[in-house]
């Protein structure tokens, strides 16, 4: 069998390569000066998607709902290996909750087949909401937490979900499906400056609403039931003992801890 | 104000920890509620978890079915879709049942839909003021939702204080000829263990555990050294595992062990939630991590601000000394 798999991606502040702190005004974090790339969970589901097109033959087309600032992590994931990358962009989207992403993506879905759709389990802003949402707008089965995939022939998977404890629950799972990936179910590949170079002149297709037929009402912050209303430095417990001084003096006093706790004979 | 529901998970009757912690995020969001308990599955095992939430909920909705034998989340969605009255606001846990069953239900029930929430600050008219983290911790965002038509909300297990055996008069209803027809599209195979693996986390009373921060799979030899000084095991965080540094078996949290150890050393774990609900037992924790803003200094008892492939050598080395000094 070929399979037609559609990946739906992300940018995000990437939390590897930044500190993610509040502003000034204490109400959203600083923004000025952070690095972006594709939400880790989505490079993992695109990778799941190569290695089973390189398997089974087919298509990977990424999209994503964004600006053109998110035209580049398309282009990251098409020099991975994505056929194509689509960008799905118009004012009336600015603002959607998880829900308007979802209702944008279905229409998206509805204008071409694909046998399997691919989420990250997250984003690194969100609340793992999309795929599922997706699924049931489709009448697609869903399965999360997705950390490996089979293809056992033309109509179903076998998939392990991660549970607690390090468990895998293995379900069989009927096409089309969407499923929301977890990280470590491969090893994404590395993509290089001159990767992204060959792509650069590949054309990216953009649709807004009227071409996707969404209605400006469902979608954007008009359509939003749920709303994020401002960030703040989150209070979790009292706040370590902080040892200071030089870094002999802060040794000494730790071991003298770790050996009061029994850490240390 | 809407009716509240908990949609509650039980494993062979024994009901979850997260009960009376939805219990108290339902009061959370109306004080004056009383909320219903609702729970899914069959046979002798059903019984035994709608007895035992007849102490916390006043009313206990039952839906009984061979089908719900197995929790699968989409057939458990379209029994609810059956039972739920229509404005509903369910509460939900948000883990990896949670995961697969609200979103899709916020859908189905045509409601609004907010997950992972840690904190329920109140109404304010229809819109419902809440807390989720974001970015591993790093930050917390309030996020509003509208209740008017209906909600399904994820709330984060521990997060709450659970509240329990707040009457003995709980009523089990039973609503299982509401569910309807129950096939699905996903099923049900088996569970696959996690496997030991050849060091036993679980079993050490000191853990070197590290993250993240490591930065390098060589790296993972400066904490093996000081563990072996230190007579103790090594373990990480979920990103380690990822990179396949080091064996799925040595991963503490949610998806991985739970420790008891009684000193954990945290070398460059940022302190998401899923990685420190796997430490347990009162472990003295040690954070020791180059970000002084990592979220793990706001739970640790002790904090250092280092740069782990510095900060390590030298304390084994420190305590080499010590340990020969002693030998003479």
């Amino acid at each position: 069998m070929t399979v037609e798999m559609l990946v739906c991606v992300r940018r995000v502040p990437d939390t590897s390569e930044n500190e993610i702190a509040l502003n000034r005004e204490g109400n959203d974090i600083e923004r000025d000066d952070l690095v972006y790339s594709i939400n880790e969970w989505d490079n993992y589901a695109v990778e799941e998607a190569l290695q089973m097109v390189a398997k089974a033959g087919g298509n990977v087309t990424v999209v994503t709902v964004g600006g053109d600032d998110d035209e580049e992590i398309l282009r990251r994931e098409m020099a991975m290996g994505a056929n194509h990358g689509v960008l799905l962009c118009d004012e009336a989207f600015d603002g959607s909750d998880g829900k308007g992403i979802a209702t944008i993506l279905k229409a998206f879905v509805q204008k071409g087949h694909y046998d399997l759709i691919l989420t990250g389990v997250q984003a690194e802003d969100g609340g793992a909401q999309v795929g599922g949402m997706l699924a049931a707008m489709l009448d697609y089965p869903f399965a999360s937490l997705v950390n490996s995939i089979e293809v056992r022939d033309g109509k179903t998977l076998k998939i392990g979900r991660e549970i607690e404890g390090g468990n895998k629950e293995m379900n069989e799972i009927d096409l089309p499906c969407v499923l929301s990936i977890q990280t470590g179910i491969n090893e994404p590949r590395y993509v290089g400056m001159r990767g992204i170079r060959q792509v650069a002149s590949l054309p990216v297709p953009t649709y807004g609403a009227a071409e996707l037929g969404v209605e400006a009402g469902a979608v954007g912050a008009s359509g939003a039931k749920v709303k994020r209303v401002d960030y703040f430095a989150p209070a979790l417990g009292k706040g370590a003992r902080m040892l200071e001084g030089s870094q002999e003096e802060i040794i000494d006093e730790l071991l003298e801890l770790v050996k009061a706790k029994g850490g240390l004979k | 104000m809407a009716r509240i529901f908990a949609f509650i998970e039980h494993k062979s009757g024994v009901v979850s920890d997260t009960a009376g912690e939805l219990l108290a995020a339902a009061k959370k969001i109306d004080p004056s509620a009383t909320p219903t308990a609702i729970v899914a599955g069959s046979g002798p095992e059903l019984e035994a978890a709608c007895q035992s939430l007849c102490a916390s909920f006043h009313e206990v909705w039952k839906i009984a079915s061979e089908a719900l034998a197995y929790p699968n989340a989409e057939l458990i969605r379209k029994a609810l879709v059956g039972v739920l009255p229509q404005g509903s606001i369910v509460l939900a846990a948000h883990n990896h049942f949670g995961i697969d069953l609200a979103p899709g239900l916020s859908i189905k029930l045509n409601a609004a839909f907010v997950s992972d929430v840690v904190s329920i600050e109140g109404l304010e008219g229809t819109w419902l003021k809440v807390v989720r983290q974001e970015f591993g911790g790093q930050v917390s965002a309030h996020m509003r939702c509208d209740l008017s038509p209906g909600a399904v909300i994820g709330v984060r297990p521990g997060a709450f204080h659970a509240l329990e055996n707040v009457t003995s008069s709980g009523q089990v209803v039973d609503k299982s000829s509401d569910a309807g027809t129950l096939t699905a599209s996903r099923r049900y195979v088996e569970t696959v263990v996690a496997e030991a693996g050849a060091v036993d986390i679980t079993k050490h009373d000191v853990l070197v555990s590290i993250g993240r921060g490591i930065q390098e799979q060589e790296n993972v030899a400066i904490a093996q050294e000081l563990a072996d000084v230190m007579g103790a095991a090594v373990s990480c965080s979920r990103p380690v595992v990822d990179a396949k540094w080091m064996e799925k078996s040595r991963q503490v949290g949610t998806s991985g062990k739970t420790v008891k150890p009684k000193v954990y050393l945290a070398c460059g774990i940022s302190g998401a939630f899923q990685h420190l609900a796997g430490v347990q037992g009162n472990a003295f924790l040690v954070a020791i991590n180059k970000n002084p803003k990592a979220p793990i200094f706001q739970v640790a008892d002790v904090g250092i601000v280092a740069d782990l492939l510095e900060f390590l050598p030298e304390l084994t080395n420190k305590i080499r000394e010590m340990q020969s000094v002693s030998v003479k």
